[in-house]
């Protein structure tokens, strides 16, 4: 490495028309002032993080000393006129909302990623990808006024379908039943859903299209169909960077704001139907917070924000845990 | 090495320039921008003897559509631009106590005890109204009549059909559906729901103990939509949906809008006159800090949910602030009238604004 670069700096000195010395005195400090420009940048971006969080747990101090955190996480009393709040409802509501959109978007996103690496022509590939990553420019907003005046409406119309014939399985019927108004839980899921997939999508693609042909080409040789391929070959081979792009777009979905609030009809009663409306974290700080008129109500406020945090890191930790012992399988079994 | 390259590149074209005689486009080039400069000073300083005359105010945003009509108009007149942020009451009320704005304006009173304890004083802006509307398919706009304890059952969850014997006794001549309702109200804090709820509050007791009044209450039941336009569009498309919105809004949106039984027990369609026999039978000067609440008062044709207004401002700001926030509001309350009704705000009685005007002296010993 040391020995090429002499070399390009050899050629390069003519070109430069200065003095050998001088040149060697600019790229020092050069150097060394990029060096700690890189320091202090890693470094900011962690104190901003650290900054956040210790900003936000003052601020939901007032809420932690009335309500302490057990009581508040299991509370799924929310109720700004007696001023009593738990969390439990909107931390369930985020949850879920985010599950629906992964069991639907991380297939969905793998049948893409297998497509535009493996299975489409050549001159379909940029098409299609393009198209899906457009999906990822389009403003959160759009989706929820979206959800709310073009899907709702449509899903609305489908609703008794399925509150007719899966609300009448037993077990999981009872996540299907009620009223047929199109938005709520499931749709929030389903909008969320389509908002993560190109994220996790394009993660999928790049890695699939990264892997090294020999292995692809030998498998093919040895008889194996496409789907042998993706299932045995490709989807080992990517596993960890592909887990990192579904957490990232979970990361969205539990994060995500204004196009949940739009579609998943804002309320704070628990139901064990999806078709019924709910509430997550982010939602309720977007409902609520230009209007809460107390300490109390908004240091609560707040504390919802803690606990969102609080759920992020816990996801992105089991991701990591995930990812370590997927490795070590991997290393006993070969 | 990049860099290098690219420092190469730069200097071997800046030799060129040189050599190529382009000295003088660099010369006009500085002259240029030292002009730009000088205009652009020029500009921040004379924006800066334009800020001595704007007004701050930051509140409700029910209120935003009169201050801005009458801001315009009182720029127009007087060259004193009014700046008002419609951010919501609660950020109203905690901008005026932080002293950021010169007033804050805010959809429910605040008590005279927190005013006291925090220096401030309030006084009512304009009156206004909001009804229910609902999506039944073959019942026009104002056919359907509904009173004050019925709708609290509705939003209680205890009245759950159309068909319901509770409705069917006031709306005699109307074939009613055998259909859900379903409930919508706002999902964001907002003084129309405060005003609401402070309706229901009066008049079922069950209503008062369970949910209460504020700006967002823990709803028994129904779906949320944000702002008047979320649950206007909730209504519009859920078959027997019924909601409540702001009168504006209903003119606006042409959604079928109910009758309401009122105090007296009369019928009424809401109408501005309705909000404003709300504030003629409240004897203003008699309440502390005007701290009165416009919803289920007598009179026969009374609209039994109005609403009102408060801006806020600090004792403690200097004389020469309030006394322009004064100047405003006495300038709207006066030559405002005309711009209110245009956009459905009831103004303010004349004995109203004269009690307005002596609370000013007594609290703060100054007045126009």
């Amino acid at each position: 490495m040391n020995g090429s670069d002499a070399a390009v700096r050899v050629d390069m000195r003519p070109m430069s028309g200065q003095p050998k010395s001088s040149s060697r005195f600019w790229h020092l400090p050069g150097d060394f002032l990029f060096h700690q420009a890189a320091v202090l940048a890693a470094f900011l971006a962690a104190a901003a993080l650290f900054a956040t969080v210790i900003a936000i747990a003052y601020d939901s101090r007032i809420s932690i000393e009335a309500f302490g955190i057990w009581k508040f996480l299991k509370s799924s009393e929310w109720n700004p006129v007696t001023q009593t709040f738990g969390a439990f409802p909107f931390i369930i509501g985020t949850l879920v909302s985010s599950a629906i959109a992964m069991i639907l978007a991380v297939p969905i996103s793998f049948g893409v990623a297998v497509f535009i690496s493996e299975i489409a022509p050549v001159w379909i590939k940029k098409p299609v990808a393009g198209a899906i990553e457009l999906l990822a420019a389009i403003p959160s907003i759009v989706y929820g006024l979206w959800g709310l005046l073009v899907f709702a409406p449509v899903f609305g119309q489908m609703e008794p379908w399925v509150s007719h014939y899966l609300g009448a399985i037993p077990g999981i019927g009872l996540l299907f039943q009620g009223p047929p108004v199109g938005i709520g839980m499931l749709t929030a899921g389903i909008v969320l859903a389509i908002m993560i997939l190109p994220y996790i999508s394009s993660i999928m693609r790049d890695v699939f299209i990264a892997v090294p042909a020999p292995l692809r080409e030998s498998s093919y040789a040895m008889g194996a169909t496409t789907w042998e391929v993706a299932w045995q070959i490709i989807l080992p081979y990517t596993r960890s960077a592909v887990i990192g792009g579904v957490f990232l777009g979970l990361g969205r979905a539990l994060g995500e704001t204004m196009a949940v609030t739009f579609v998943i009809g804002n309320s704070n009663v628990l139901s064990a139907s999806l078709l019924m409306p709910s509430a997550t974290i982010p939602s309720v700080l977007a409902n609520e917070f230009t209007e809460a008129t107390t300490p109390l109500y908004l240091s609560s406020l707040i504390y919802l924000g803690l606990i969102l945090i609080a759920v992020t890191l816990v996801v992105r930790f089991l991701a990591v845990l995930l990812i370590r012992r997927l490795g070590r399988r991997e290393g006993t079994a070969t | 090495m990049r860099v290098c390259l690219w420092r190469a590149a730069r200097s071997a074209q800046r030799n060129q320039e040189q050599g190529s005689g382009k000295t003088n486009t660099s010369y006009s080039g500085r002259l240029r921008r030292s002009v730009a400069l000088a205009i652009a000073l020029a500009l921040i300083l004379s924006a800066g003897a334009f800020a001595s005359a704007t007004l701050t105010g930051a509140g409700s945003t029910w209120v935003y559509p009169l201050v801005a009509k009458w801001s315009v108009a009182y720029e127009a007149q007087t060259g004193i631009e009014v700046n008002y942020q419609s951010i919501g009451s609660g950020g109203g009320i905690a901008q005026i106590k932080a002293g950021t704005v010169a007033f804050g304006a805010s959809d429910m009173p605040l008590k005279p005890e927190d005013l006291q304890s925090a220096g401030l004083i309030q006084f009512p802006t304009a009156v206004a109204g909001e009804d229910l509307v609902y999506n039944l398919p073959g019942i026009k706009a104002e056919q359907l009549v509904l009173s004050g304890p019925l709708v609290a059952d509705i939003y209680l969850g205890k009245i759950k059909k159309w068909s319901d014997p509770a409705i069917a006794k006031l709306n005699s001549g109307v074939k009613l559906p055998d259909t859900y309702i379903t409930v919508v109200h706002r999902s964001d804090g907002s003084g129309t729901t405060f005003t609401f709820c402070d309706y229901l509050s009066k008049v079922s007791a069950e209503w008062k103990e369970k949910v209460g009044a504020n700006t967002s209450v823990a709803w028994p039941t129904g779906v949320g939509g944000k702002g008047n336009e979320g649950v206007a569009s909730y209504v519009q498309r859920i078959p027997g949906a019924i909601g409540y919105v702001e009168y504006a809004y209903i003119l606006e949106s042409h959604l079928a809008d109910a009758r309401m039984i009122n105090a007296d027990g009369k019928v009424v369609s809401p109408s501005l006159k309705g909000f404003q026999d709300a504030s003629a039978h409240v004897d203003w000067t008699q309440a502390r800090d005007f701290y009165v609440i416009l919803t289920d008062h007598s009179g026969p044709e009374t609209w039994p949910i109005s609403g009102c207004t408060w801006q806020i401002l600090r004792k403690s700001a200097p004389k020469e602030t309030n006394l322009n926030v004064m100047k405003f509001f006495d300038w709207g309350f006066e030559h405002g009238q005309d711009m209110a009704k245009s956009i459905s705000f009831g103004p303010l009685p004349p004995s109203t604004v004269k009690a307005i005007k002596s609370y000013w002296k007594s609290e703060l010993g100054y007045s126009l």
